[in-house]
């Protein structure tokens, strides 16, 4: 009785969609989600041979390669920080959390209109100046792509808190009998202690760490838009998956069809993504004993 | 305490009551008079005093009780999702509408509504609104695009108003100091904003009025090649807080030069007085100057369940009220009346700046044909993106959008 509403709300609001979803994706569904035109595999064919949808492929990839590492030192680095801090510890746990509470759009706007505006008195552009540099379009130069650095930055202030409350999670894990042993035979603190105690010890937090990284930049959306979109449209040059699949699907594009075999093939990229990485990193493996 | 089962399915239903009572239908908001319930969409205009314009011509309607809904973010892909369902609006703006809503059959026909009236709209705005010799939109008011130029700054650099695509590359880069560039065409370097105009410019056009490619032609690539020679020269001016649609990068003096709507007059007019001037896209080659034409429809909704009597509103609104029609063009922002008569003789529209501008729609204007679908426009702006700011080949690039116009043009011809 008390599970039903909740069965209710997840057939209603994602299984159903979802299935209806597989369904469109068969079909020519412009302007409609009871189609008629049944199309077979036609909708995925044209996907993979579009090129703007494979572009946007790379542009995740890039994306990915640029902010998992990052977030993953940045976040490891706060933890370790954090975690030997013994004043204050709860205020800058809070510090560096804080940007984690905050919209996506928010500072993605943020980011575009005050810190990386392209005109000379953008915060970025004002710092440049003092050094004697040229003004920066941020956003809108190819060659050199600044506008990854405005991407990556705003997402590392989003999300480095929340990764680096999972790792202060996995370090309050480890034993410390195992440091004690370790100072017994002669390891030096610092840099050997962690080389081969903690870090070790943070392999299971890790593999999660990054598999959560690499889902959320597959699903990059918010900042990507903010950043980049206006009235007109899209520049083509950082349109990650969902962006390019909301321009199809729900834009004036209309094409359901179309977007619906572009969102089944995303998922089952990340399905196939997510679990080559679980089983190279052998999650949920037992560990050796 | 502990709560019974009962008590619990009571303690909701009292709630859900209660929430009822209280939830925002959006049917006591601007509407008044007797009838059927209409709703009425609006994307959010930037313009102070429309919003309460449009609710007081809704509530003064007596045939029917329309309540009005100001529907800001991104109102064309609010109202192609909502078009999908019964919960939509039964009148509704709309920029377009486009080919895949007509053949998909969300729109209703109007064309009854222009009995004696239609001669009185500009045709410029009134072509792609009709498909099949059918009306399916009802043009509302007449916005167009124009390069606004600083009389005082290109005096200082010695530069003439530009008149030839290449004057306007040569201008620009003459413009540009330290603190002000040449031109504004948007932050995005003028892919999104400039569409078709230059090809216009050149003599093209995109879509001929048999149905096939209208820039498949060496003379596209000359020109959207010279477009990135003002990016290449850094004559643009990038990263703007604001985009082309705002005239602030202008009168902050960020800009000797940008291109911007009709309505950037007034602010600019406010701002600089007599230190500007309009014009229109400079030709090319053996083409023409252009500009942009367009206007916003109001369209019925074929899902709503009164569409006589969103019809018989809307022909109210909008054809019979022509004193709704100056108010809402020329009363709180700066656009052309879509009806030539109401045009003519708007006071505001007669001299200067705005004077010139209804001379350049008449004389330049084209509106985007409505077989230009999105999918084409999308890949002709990527391109346009590509050529712009990476230097890719204009050739090249536009081989392959006339290839996906094409397929698109054929898609819609099946329909």
């Amino acid at each position: 009785m008390f599970v039903g509403p909740f069965l209710l709300g997840l057939g209603v609001f994602t299984y159903i969609p979802l299935g209806w979803s597989v369904y469109l994706s068969f079909f020519d569904a412009h302007n409609t989600v009871t189609p008629s035109d049944f199309v077979g595999l036609g909708n995925y064919t044209a996907m993979l041979k579009n090129e703007a949808f494979t572009d946007s492929l790379s542009t995740f990839l890039v994306f990915s390669l640029l902010i998992v590492p990052a977030t993953y030192a940045l976040s490891l680095a706060l933890a370790l920080m954090v975690n030997r801090q013994r004043r204050a510890q709860a205020f800058f746990r809070s510090v560096f959390f804080l940007p984690a509470a905050c919209s996506y759009v928010v500072a993605a706007l943020i980011w575009k209109m005050s810190l990386f505006s392209g005109v000379r008195f953008g915060l970025a552009n004002t710092v440049l100046g003092w050094f004697g540099g040229d003004q920066i379009a941020w956003l809108s130069t190819t060659d050199p792509p600044w506008y990854w650095a405005v991407i990556v930055t705003v997402r590392l202030w989003l999300q480095a808190g929340f990764y680096m409350v999972l790792f202060l999670a996995g370090l309050q894990r480890i034993s410390p009998t195992l440091y004690e042993a370790a100072a017994v035979d002669g390891a030096r603190p610092g840099w050997q202690v962690f080389r081969y105690i903690t870090f070790p010890q943070l392999r299971a937090t890790s593999v999660a760490v990054v598999l959560l990284l690499v889902i959320n930049a597959f699903q990059a959306f918010d900042e990507f838009y903010n950043l980049l979109s206006d009235a007109r449209g899209y520049p083509p040059y950082a349109r990650p998956p969902l962006v390019y699949l909301y321009y199809t699907a729900l834009g004036q594009g209309q094409n359901l069809g179309l977007g619906s075999a572009g969102a089944v093939l995303l998922a089952l990229i990340i399905a196939v993504v997510t679990v080559g990485q679980a089983k190279w990193f052998g999650l949920g493996r037992k560990e050796a004993q | 305490m502990t709560i019974s089962r009962r008590g619990l399915l009571g303690t909701g239903a009292a709630l859900g009551l209660l929430t009822a009572c209280g939830s925002n239908t959006g049917r006591d908001d601007g509407g008044s008079g007797g009838g059927p319930e209409l709703s009425q969409w609006y994307h959010q205009y930037g313009e102070q005093g429309t919003e309460q314009a449009v609710k007081k011509y809704a509530a003064a309607y007596d045939k029917a009780h329309v309540t009005v809904q100001w529907r800001p973010g991104n109102y064309d892909e609010q109202t192609a999702a909502a078009l999908l369902t019964d919960s939509g609006p039964d009148v509704f703006e709309v920029d377009g509408p486009t080919l895949d809503q007509i053949q998909g059959k969300q729109i209703a026909d109007l064309t009854g509504l222009f009995e004696g009236v239609k001669d009185d709209f500009n045709p410029a705005v009134l072509a792609p609104k009709t498909y099949d010799g059918r009306i399916w939109a009802i043009p509302q008011v007449i916005d167009m695009q124009m390069l606004y130029y600083r009389k005082s700054l290109l005096a200082d650099a010695g530069v003439e108003p530009p008149r030839t695509l290449d004057e306007l590359v040569d201008a620009a880069k003459k413009l540009t100091s330290k603190k002000t560039k040449g031109l504004f065409l948007g932050n995005d370097g003028g892919a999104g904003v400039l569409g078709g105009t230059p090809l216009y410019a050149a003599g093209l056009e995109l879509v001929t009025e048999d149905g096939k490619v209208g820039f498949d032609d060496p003379a596209a690539a000359r020109t959207l090649g010279k477009i990135h020679q003002l990016y290449a020269d850094k004559s643009l001016l990038l990263g703007a807080p604001s985009d082309w649609s705002d005239p602030s990068a202008f009168v902050q003096g960020l800009t000797a030069m940008q291109w911007s709507g009709l309505w950037a007059l007034p602010t600019v007019q406010k701002e600089l007085g007599d230190d500007f001037g309009v014009l229109p896209f400079p030709k090319d080659g053996a083409g023409e100057p252009s500009v942009p034409v367009g206007a916003y429809g109001a369209a019925v909704s074929t899902r709503g369940k009164h569409q006589q009597a969103a019809k018989d509103y809307l022909k109210w609104l909008w054809i019979d009220r022509t004193e709704y029609q100056e108010d809402f063009a020329l009363a709180y922002g700066f656009h052309i009346p879509a009806r030539i008569s109401l045009a003519k003789k708007a006071g505001k529209l007669r001299k200067g700046a705005a004077a010139d501008a209804v001379r350049f729609t008449t004389d330049h204007g084209y509106a985007q044909p409505l077989r230009w679908t999105p999918a084409g426009r999308t890949a002709y702006q990527d391109a346009l993106s590509r050529i712009i700011k990476d230097g890719a080949s204009p050739d090249g690039e536009l081989r392959k959008v006339v290839r996906k116009v094409s397929a698109e043009l054929d898609r819609v011809k099946k329909k």
